[in-house]
């Protein structure tokens, strides 16, 4: 059994102090553009050398000189620049299954980044070391994006996953990463908290080869209250992936008190079913203590267990228990005839019987990316 | 000696008053349950303030406001052991910047009150916004220091206050034994008002998470983080150069002489007051008020429900001199 505090030690809560692995894993020597910037793609220019960002559904309105909310794209003299391209503060090499997606490469090892900076304000936040900071109060790397392809190659690893704070915030830097990688034959994926606006999602559809989004609650109340964002925009790029076929997970950490009712689990799980099939995986995680939420106890067992059977009836058809390493809701089984497909122990795969996409029992077709 | 040689040296330390007794509950000359702000005429070229005129402001300034004569008053707001932060703001540049001539002039008033160079340090966010105000960054110990929280870093431990969540900068929570705050009077595009309170969204490492709601509550609670609360002896709100519209950056076209510093030991009624300026002069341009531009400092209101000073007109006492 992992303990908690194993899980904790491992887990991306880590990822400011594995930037100092990351700097003696992958030493930078290569430079990018003067002064570190790189001007933003999502923006629009105002009247008295203000901007309007285009990014994330917050459409900051910024002033000469000031950043928005995420603290890591800044006006200078009426043009807009991301102060993060190819400045990863946390690099590190993951089990695809952290992230996590269990129906992408299952086994692979992913070369995981993140910067400074996030347009949300989670007070559960796990990262908040870096993505709550801004560039300037922590110490990164210059690696341009085919360098960082070049590191993903050098470690074997198939799968490049932009995570750790929210990649909406370097949407430039993973887009490029994921145009060099896709020649190279790596594929990249997005950790993401779905805040978004369309374009620039439907852009990183084009490169990107699965998405996981954090679902953080099925209201409003909660996204206002502990989120400082909405759930509606979560919702429409959610919607939007559907459209477009790209591979993506929901992951929903489950919080006692804040998230966790019946009503509210039924009805997410009614609105996944309803608006983006019944194949979308769906892990219900377990919360544990952190940033502004020390008050509160782990996510009980059992509140995960329940919050697996509601979605289950609600008919969904993968879904998973998160941080709860040795439950049996981390296993995969097939739909059709229940037969385990993959079993797992935390973020490990101990067993794949999948064959060429399917149940080997019952030949049903498991979604999912496989190879 | 010119501005550049003294801010370089502090070679000057007034010595003789080394031994007076640090008196830091020295509050402005007010009756209870009011507060004093003093505007005090600096007739100076914003260009190149006098530093004499501007000297002479300050000093007449500081005695209307404690009705003392201003050694005393120094004298009695810091000691030689003090480490006094000067937390000045310069992120619009020169245009609309404090002047390093009045801190020039601060840092002199220190030192002649027995604060050793050494204890008095200048600082803002950034280091590069502080020399786009015009200061040198210097680090070297047992001279004025000057730098950003670029250089100082944060604290490691969270600090909260309602719904402020936030890391100070060292110069706040560790280095500092008292601050005085050093902002300019300009217009702020999101929140409305720039000056004293506003001042320490400089203090903190987010201060990009509270501008939602025009800076409602966060700006007052910002300021309400004990730690940094119980450290801010005065005021001093440079309005030689003051803006209307367009803030935070410097729009000359919006930019006008006040020639006045304003003082106070309390920042909601010099906010109060320093918002009433802003609105005179945006009615005078013929402007709409910051109300009905959709961003009226509701914040200052807050900052007076949280005890933090006095937001009402009626019992702000301006003395003009």
């Amino acid at each position: 059994m992992i303990t908690r505090r194993c899980f904790l030690a491992s887990a991306a809560c880590a990822a400011p102090l594995l930037s100092v692995a990351g700097r003696s894993v992958f030493p930078a020597s290569v430079t990018v553009e003067k002064g570190g910037t790189v001007e933003a793609r999502y923006y629009e220019k105002l009247p008295n050398r203000k901007i309007r960002c285009n990014l994330c559904p917050r459409s900051c309105v910024i002033d000469d000189l000031e950043r928005g909310y995420c603290g890591v794209r800044e006006n200078r003299g009426g043009t807009y620049y991301t102060l993060v391209y190819g400045h990863p503060c946390s690099i590190h090499v993951d089990p695809i299954e952290k992230k996590p997606l269990f129906h992408f490469l299952p086994a692979s090892r992913a070369l995981s980044l993140g910067t400074a900076g996030c347009n949300v304000f989670c007070k559960f936040c796990q990262n908040w070391e870096i993505s709550q900071s801004r560039p300037e109060q922590l110490e990164a790397m210059e690696i341009p994006p085919e360098r960082m392809v070049e590191m993903a190659r050098r470690e074997n690893c198939p799968a490049i996953a932009c995570t750790y704070n929210e990649p909406v915030v370097f949407a430039e830097y993973m887009h490029d990463i994921a145009l060099s990688a896709r020649r190279q034959g790596i594929r990249t994926v997005m950790i993401s908290n779905g805040y978004i606006q369309k374009k620039p999602m439907l852009d990183l559809c084009r490169s990107l080869s699965a998405v996981k989004i954090d679902l953080k609650a099925f209201s409003e109340r909660f996204y206002k209250e502990l989120v400082s964002g909405e759930l509606r925009p979560v919702l429409d790029t959610l919607v939007l992936l559907r459209g477009e076929q790209i591979w993506f997970e929901i992951v929903y950490l489950v919080i006692p008190g804040e998230n966790d009712s019946r009503t509210e689990l039924t009805s997410l799980c009614r609105w996944i079913a309803a608006e983006l099939g019944m194949d979308v995986p769906i892990h219900f995680t377990r919360f544990y203590p952190q940033y502004r939420m020390t008050n509160l106890p782990p996510t009980p067992v059992k509140t995960l267990q329940e919050a697996r059977k509601i979605g289950l009836e609600a008919g969904l058809n993968f879904v998973y228990t998160g941080n709860l390493p040795g439950d049996e809701g981390e296993n995969t089984l097939c739909p059709t005839c229940h037969a385990l497909l993959i079993r797992r122990l935390g973020y490990t795969v101990v067993e794949n019987r999948i064959k060429s996409s399917h149940c080997p029992e019952c030949k049903t077709t498991i979604p999912g990316v496989w190879k | 000696m010119n501005r550049r040689q003294f801010l370089h040296t502090g070679s000057m330390i007034g010595l003789g008053t080394c031994l007076l007794p640090n008196l830091r509950q020295a509050a402005a000359a007010s009756t209870p349950g009011q507060a004093r702000v003093v505007l005090a005429a600096a007739g100076v070229d914003p260009r190149q303030p006098d530093l004499k005129v501007l000297g002479s402001a300050l000093d007449r300034g500081l005695e209307a406001l404690f009705s003392r004569p201003a050694p005393q008053v120094w004298a009695s707001l810091f000691s030689p052991r003090d480490v006094v932060g000067l937390k000045v703001n310069c992120l619009a540049g020169r245009g609309i910047s404090t002047s390093p001539i009045l801190v020039e002039l601060v840092v002199d008033r220190l030192r002649t009150a027995g604060v050793n160079p050494g204890q008095i340090i200048i600082w803002d966010r950034l280091n590069a916004d502080l020399k786009r105000g015009g200061f040198p960054i210097i680090t070297e110990a047992g001279r004025v220091r000057c730098f950003g929280n670029d250089v100082a870093g944060y604290s490691r431990r969270l600090f909260e206050s309602g719904s402020v969540c936030s890391r100070l900068s060292n110069l706040v929570a560790e280095t500092c034994t008292a601050l005085i705050n050093l902002p300019v009077l300009k217009d702020h595009g999101i929140v409305g008002l720039s000056a004293a309170m506003k001042n320490w969204f400089g203090a903190i490492d987010n201060p990009n998470k509270y501008h939602d709601h025009c800076g409602d509550p966060f700006v007052a609670e910002t300021c309400s983080l004990p730690l940094l609360r119980d450290k801010i002896r005065l005021t001093i709100c440079d309005a030689i150069t003051a803006q209307y519209e367009g803030g935070p950056p410097c729009m000359p076209q919006w930019c006008w002489p006040l020639q006045r510093l304003i003082l106070a030991t309390d920042m909601v009624a010099l906010d109060t007051v320093a918002w009433q300026i802003i609105e005179d002069k945006r009615r005078q341009a013929g402007m709409a008020s910051l109300r009905e531009a959709g961003r009226e400092p509701a914040y200052i209101r807050t900052a007076a429900g949280l005890g933090l000073g006095i937001a009402d007109p009626v019992r702000i006492e301006i003395v003009k001199v």
